[in-house]
């Protein structure tokens, strides 16, 4: 179990965002790269998962996130806290709904 | 990306008995990850046969010497040990941030280099080049 994992106590101000996976050969190596890279570029902590409630995964880390193997056609929950959280959070659904065409270079 | 962009970044070495699988490591990490990490590799030995040979690392750790350090990636036997060897030769101030990762050679390249795009610390590097074998 990550630790990591938003809490309960945290809920309120976590940022949240979904976003339908339907790239063909879903979260693979290279989109989850890019899961990952967009994560990092923020302060907040993210994370990812593939239901609301959870299990949550840490968005930055390449490993967890490329282990999640998840399918195309899959409903991906995004959570973040922090100070950028909102931000993250729109970044990352941008991405999956662009089919993870390009990083936006602009996070703001 | 700028050169003073990558230098804020771990560099990342890719060392291979085989200079095919090396240079295809290094080819996923410029293609997957990106081109803001500095990144070198070598296999082979001096005669283009399999093995590795300390020269040869020497100058890819100089070639993507970073001042945040650098992670190598290794395979079998010899690639680790001349790599150590490598690192010994290194002077006082650098041997302090060079380090072999104990973890797959390509997966560990592409997972090291893509913690260290983000600017992570040579040793958040090295843990993720060997996150897959505590997962």
């Amino acid at each position: 179990m990550n630790t990591t994992s938003p809490s309960m106590a945290q809920d309120a101000v976590l940022q949240r965002g979904e976003a339908r996976l339907v790239h063909e050969g879903g979260l693979h190596a290279r989109p989850s790269i890019k899961v990952t890279k967009l994560s990092k570029r923020f302060q907040s902590r993210v994370w990812i998962g593939l239901s609301p409630n959870g299990p949550w995964t840490d968005a930055k880390s390449i490993a967890r996130v490329m282990a999640m193997k998840t399918p195309i056609n899959t409903t991906i929950h995004f959570a973040a806290e922090g100070e950028d959280a909102e931000r993250a959070v729109r970044a990352l659904v941008a991405l999956v709904e662009g089919d993870f065409v390009d990083t936006p270079d602009d996070a703001s | 990306m700028k050169e003073a962009d990558m230098s804020k970044n771990v560099g990342i070495v890719i060392v291979s008995h085989s200079s095919l699988v090396a240079q295809g490591a290094a080819d996923m990490v410029r293609q997957m990850v990106g081109d803001e990490v500095p990144l070198a590799w070598c296999g082979g030995n001096p005669d283009g046969d399999l093995g590795t040979n300390v020269p040869a690392i020497c100058n890819a750790i100089e070639a993507a010497w970073s001042e945040r350090g650098v992670a190598i990636l290794v395979d079998l036997g010899g690639a680790e040990t001349n790599s150590e060897m490598a690192i010994e030769m290194l002077t006082d101030k650098r041997r302090a941030k060079a380090v072999v990762c104990n973890g797959p050679i390509v997966e560990g390249a592409v997972m090291a280099a893509t913690e260290s795009s983000g600017g992570a610390t040579l040793e958040q590097v090295r843990r993720a080049a060997e996150e897959l074998y505590r997962l």
